[in-house]
């Protein structure tokens, strides 16, 4: 019986161990050193404010992996020895495999500068960091959080769910503008004032002060300005977690490089979700995506590749989400942070400001290309489909309430979205 | 604000604070008066004969004072027994007569007189020992007689026989009240019930300043919504109260007779237990809905659904069936459906309505009715939820007192199975339980194959109606969340989730492959629904237990979840995430 050893026990190696399961007897082995139990980490700010408890966040009761003969080792892999198959983990113990599926994850970023290392100075991705956080923030008065991405956001909710009160240094002139285009940016960066966040733009980090006994006292801004604080959040992105291996002979540039089927150089070893590198890049993608869509969806591909059908990582159209404070936000396909040539877009925005829509498609065939929408539900379904038909942004206006997903009752606005649509398109006609 | 707040929280405590000082406030005075007022002249006499020093005493508490009472009920149930009951002396007597065999007539030699004793001894051992007629007799036979006689026909004849005694406890304890309280219960109702409720709608307004959306910070850091010391005294707040109020009302008369001059307004009579209750009751839901109205103030579903049960609670379970008291009409409660109304079918219910002309055979249809068109057609529609979520009363008070535990329902696969079992176990129970209460109704007979249909009413009434429903039902919000009865007992809830899950169109879809397993759909599921369980494997939920509350919806932070109508086909959908070409099917692997 082989023996598929997955490394890292996130989103995509359980993902991979559960669908291996469903499609062969193999002997399944999930390695990690971050909890013996998968668990969502995308709800790990929902424990510190309160929402859920740790087990709460597990999908799975503990039973289950029993259940589907899955085997669960709590420990770190510390070397990778390809030719022998082999694995040497902290405790000195080794584990041979068949097949190795690296699922090792990220780590958070540093930005270099002084003062990164002193007590309450963190990254937010791990358990771990969870609990420092939680020690580290006990009591406190104020924090500072540094960087306008989306773990960013979500630390300043967390502190502010428990009244500290919140600096968030920002280096886009809107929050996460890198990524949203200026309306949607600007917009969320108003509601997370709202939240009483004090929201610093354009603004970053220059060094961190130590209160003499190598705890976090301030921070002082690049633009001189010192911050009093006694906790620094630094969500600076993320970068894949591969230290471990160095040596090993397995390629890796930013991440673990993959091919089409999310091979390594060895023929025996995958990678997938954070830690995978793609090249080469698929059209329209990123090498390294760092998605717990994706990751699932690497776990999905490789679990056939690995029963015996072969199948290319070959994601559908692009999609996301996520939640600032109490406005959800969606994306599906494509829509660039700025203007492109070639493309032409529309953005509603809702007059209380807390809602918008934000349309991409082709100038000259008028085909769809993406669409953002703020505080309005979307039905993913619908915008899979178009985006894979190809349909013309005509058409998805004239669909737009199929595919709204609001509550019943909801307040709808498409009437109001069609309508100004056309009035935008009336100037471009004549 | 927060100073508001604060105030708030300081009245609410004083309010119930005083509310529970007042259920041991009073004295209690017997008085001839009041005892002639409760009792029939010959049993008034008896009792006041068996009374000793007990009247015009005062006695500093109810339990001093109902324990008083039971004790004289018991000694003149004695004293009944003794003027009443055959003797030894006397079975003696007629077991040296009855040789070789007992003759019924024997009877009236023994005893001649035509005093009422010797009456009432003739003619009940001719109703309960002609079975012994002609037959060789043992003094076991005879004593057994004489046992049946005491049992089943002197005491309830001229004493106090259980239920008897146990109104005659509460009405007597309730007209012995005596001191400040009797004399001005509106102004300790103002002061227990009035201070409450404006101390918690102090505390609940300064919410508003929040900014509207999902309000679940520190929900797990709180003693009172994490089954902390808070949660477990309140847990046991409520299953006392309850206890008392099905099974010892005699020791709340005091708060009854805070209400006294509400039930006079609103019907014209004085409260009883279930007229106090039902008046908490709406008022936990009204204010406690209007918490639940500013935390979801950002949904409309919220809004309209509470508002629902917030009027559904308030003019069709509590004023309209005292309304139609006070016009001499049947008490009813037009939105309760049988069998979670399970007395429906009850004997004098029945009479009752037949016997209120148009109006009552109306009531009577209109129930039918509700069972048999509106519960299938309307989840077939809509989804139970048009009942349990919008209209019913424990829906309601668990939607909005019981919000605040939604949390604490467990989402393991054994308690989905233990659910499974018991929920239609109930079920089952209600119906043979009804079954046999008709087949009484129809044929007169009680015996119904193996079992006596007023003995299974009582062992229901009891069991699940007070039991579960109550004790347990809302007992156990702070400690197993706010839906145990409906997740776990309710009948009509069960009969509800067999038509939503065969046939209806309702459903929670799925939205493609957004689910991100976060895990706050099932953490605020009321039901224990696992509902990530479906979500994160891009399947529909379709549950027999889903109330259809929305809260799953709304708390999901990337928009995965919706309760729809839609087409019945592909209802349940296909386990696959949406966004992966080239990947199969989780089912079909």
């Amino acid at each position: 019986m082989k023996h598929i050893v997955i490394v890292g026990n996130g989103i995509s190696g359980v993902t991979a161990a559960r669908h291996i399961r469903k499609r062969s007897q193999a002997r399944i082995t999930i390695i990690s050193s971050e909890t013996t139990h998968f668990f969502s980490r995308t709800a790990l700010m929902y424990i510190y404010m309160g929402h859920m408890t740790f087990e709460h966040t597990k999908p799975y009761e503990d039973s289950f992996w029993k259940k589907n003969r899955i085997d669960l080792v709590f420990d770190h892999v510390v070397r990778v020895d390809p030719p022998a198959h082999q694995l040497i983990l902290k405790s000195g113990q080794s584990l041979l495999y068949d097949q190795l599926i690296l699922a090792s994850g990220s780590r958070p970023n540093q930005l270099g500068v002084s003062g990164e290392t002193l007590d309450g100075v963190q990254g937010l991705y791990s358990l771990a960091d969870l609990q420092r956080m939680e020690e580290h923030t006990r009591g406190i008065q104020r924090a500072v959080v540094v960087g306008g991405g989306l773990i960013g956001v979500e630390m300043a909710e967390m502190l502010r769910s428990r009244n500290i009160a919140v600096t968030f240094l920002v280096r886009e002139p809107e929050f996460w503008s890198n990524v949203l285009p200026l309306q949607e940016a600007a917009l969320i960066s108003r509601h997370i004032r709202k939240h009483d966040v004090d929201l610093r733009l354009s603004s970053e980090l220059g060094q961190i002060v130590d209160n003499g006994s190598g705890r976090v006292k301030a921070v002082i801004t690049r633009s001189g300005e010192q911050i009093e604080c006694q906790f620094v959040g630094l969500t600076v992105g993320v970068s894949p977690n591969i230290g471990f291996l160095a040596g090993s002979g397995i390629q890796t540039a930013r991440g673990v490089l993959v091919n089409e089927y999310l091979q390594t150089n060895f023929s025996d070893i995958y990678a997938i979700g954070d830690c995978a590198e793609r090249v080469p890049v698929l059209p329209g993608r990123r090498a390294v995506e760092q998605v717990w869509y994706t990751g699932r969806m690497m776990g999905e591909v490789v679990a056939q590749t690995l029963t015996g059908m072969p199948t290319p990582y070959q994601p559908g159209p692009w999609f996301n989400s996520a939640k600032f404070f109490d406005i959800e936000y969606q994306t599906y396909g494509h829509v660039p942070a700025q203007r492109s040539p070639g493309l032409a877009d529309f953005y509603w925005e809702h007059p209380r400001g807390e809602k918008g829509v934000h349309v991409v498609w082709e100038k000259d065939t008028r085909r769809f290309v993406g669409i953002n929408s703020l505080g309005i539900r979307l039905r993913h379904d619908c915008f899979d489909r178009w985006l894979r038909q190809g349909v013309s942004v005509d058409f998805v206006m004239e669909h737009l309430p199929e595919a709204n997903f609001d509550p019943e009752f909801s307040e709808r606005h498409e009437p109001a979205i069609a309508s100004a649509f056309q009035s935008y398109l009336l100037p471009t006609a004549v | 604000m927060k100073f508001v707040k604060w105030i708030g929280l300081s009245l609410f405590v004083a309010g119930f604070s005083f509310f529970n000082y007042f259920f041991f406030a009073s004295d209690y005075r017997l008085m001839p008066d009041g005892v002639k007022a409760h009792l029939d002249d010959a049993r008034a006499a008896l009792f006041l004969s068996q009374s000793g020093d007990l009247i015009d005493r005062t006695v500093a508490s109810q339990f001093d004072f109902v324990a008083e009472l039971k004790l004289t009920a018991a000694r003149a149930n004695k004293r009944v027994e003794h003027d009443y009951g055959i003797q030894e002396s006397e079975l003696q007597k007629l077991l040296a007569a009855s040789a070789p065999v007992f003759l019924i007539h024997r009877v009236d030699s023994l005893w001649r007189d035509s005093t009422p004793e010797h009456e009432f001894k003739r003619k009940a051992f001719r109703d309960y020992g002609s079975w012994l007629d002609g037959q060789p007799v043992t003094i076991d036979q005879l004593t057994l007689v004489a046992d049946n006689i005491r049992q089943y026909a002197v005491i309830p004849t001229f004493g106090f026989d259980r239920y008897a005694t146990k109104g005659l406890l509460y009405s007597l304890t309730k007209a012995s009240s005596t001191g400040p309280l009797p004399k001005q219960p509106l102004l300790f109702l103002l002061l227990s019930v009035g201070l409450t409720l404006v101390g918690a709608l102090m505390f609940i307004f300064p919410k508003l300043a929040r900014h509207p959306g999902i309000q679940n910070n520190g929900i797990f850091f709180q003693a009172i919504k994490n089954t902390g010391w808070l949660g477990v005294l309140l847990g046991s707040w409520l299953i006392l109260f309850y206890v008392v109020l099905y099974f010892y009302p005699e020791y709340m008369v005091n708060w009854i007779i805070l209400v006294d001059p509400v039930s006079r307004w609103i019907s014209g009579h004085e409260a009883g237990r279930f007229f106090l209750y039902g008046f908490i009751y709406t008022l936990c839901i009204l204010v406690m809905g209007v918490r639940f109205l500013i935390h979801y103030r950002h949904s409309s579903y919220h809004l309209w659904r509470t508002a629902s049960v917030m009027f559904f609670q308030t003019a069709f379970a509590f004023l309209i069936p005292e309304i139609l008291v006070r016009l001499n009409q049947p008490y009813f409660d037009f939105k309760n459906i049988w069998p979670l109304d399970y007395s429906f079918f009850f004997d004098y219910r029945l009479d009752q309505l037949m016997a209120n002309g148009s109006l009552g055979i109306f009531m009577l249809v209109w129930g039918i009715v509700l069972i048999v068109v509106a519960v299938p057609v309307l989840v077939y529609f809509f989804g139970k939820r048009w009942y349990c979520s919008w209209v019913c009363g424990c829906g309601g008070l668990a939607e909005t007192l019981g919000d605040p535990f939604r949390q604490l329902s467990s989402k393991k696969i054994s308690a989905w199975r233990v659910e499974r079992w018991m929920i239609h176990a109930v079920l089952v129970f209600a119906v043979v339980m009804t079954g046999g209460v008709l087949y009484t109704y129809f044929t007169g007979s009680s015996q119904v194959l193996f079992f006596n249909s007023y003995d299974v009413r009582e062992w229901y009434g009891a069991l699940i109606g007070a039991g579960f429903a109550g004790v347990v039902g809302t007992g156990f919000y702070p400690l197993m969340g706010n839906r145990v009865w409906c997740r776990f007992g309710c009948p009509l809830a069960a009969y509800l989730g067999l038509v939503q899950r065969f046939k209806s169109r309702f459903r929670i879809t799925t939205n493609g492959g957004q689910c991100i397993s976060c895990g706050n759909c099932s953490t605020f599921c009321e039901m224990g629904i696992d509902v990530r369980w479906y979500a994160q494997r891009g399947q529909n939920i379709v549950r027999s237990s889903c109330v259809g509350c929305g809260v799953c919806s709304s708390v999901c932070p990337r928009g995965v979840l919706n309760l729809e109508v839609r087409d019945e086909a592909n209802r349940f959908g296909q386990p696959v995430l949406t966004g992966n070409n080239g990947v199969v099917e989780e089912g079909r692997a």
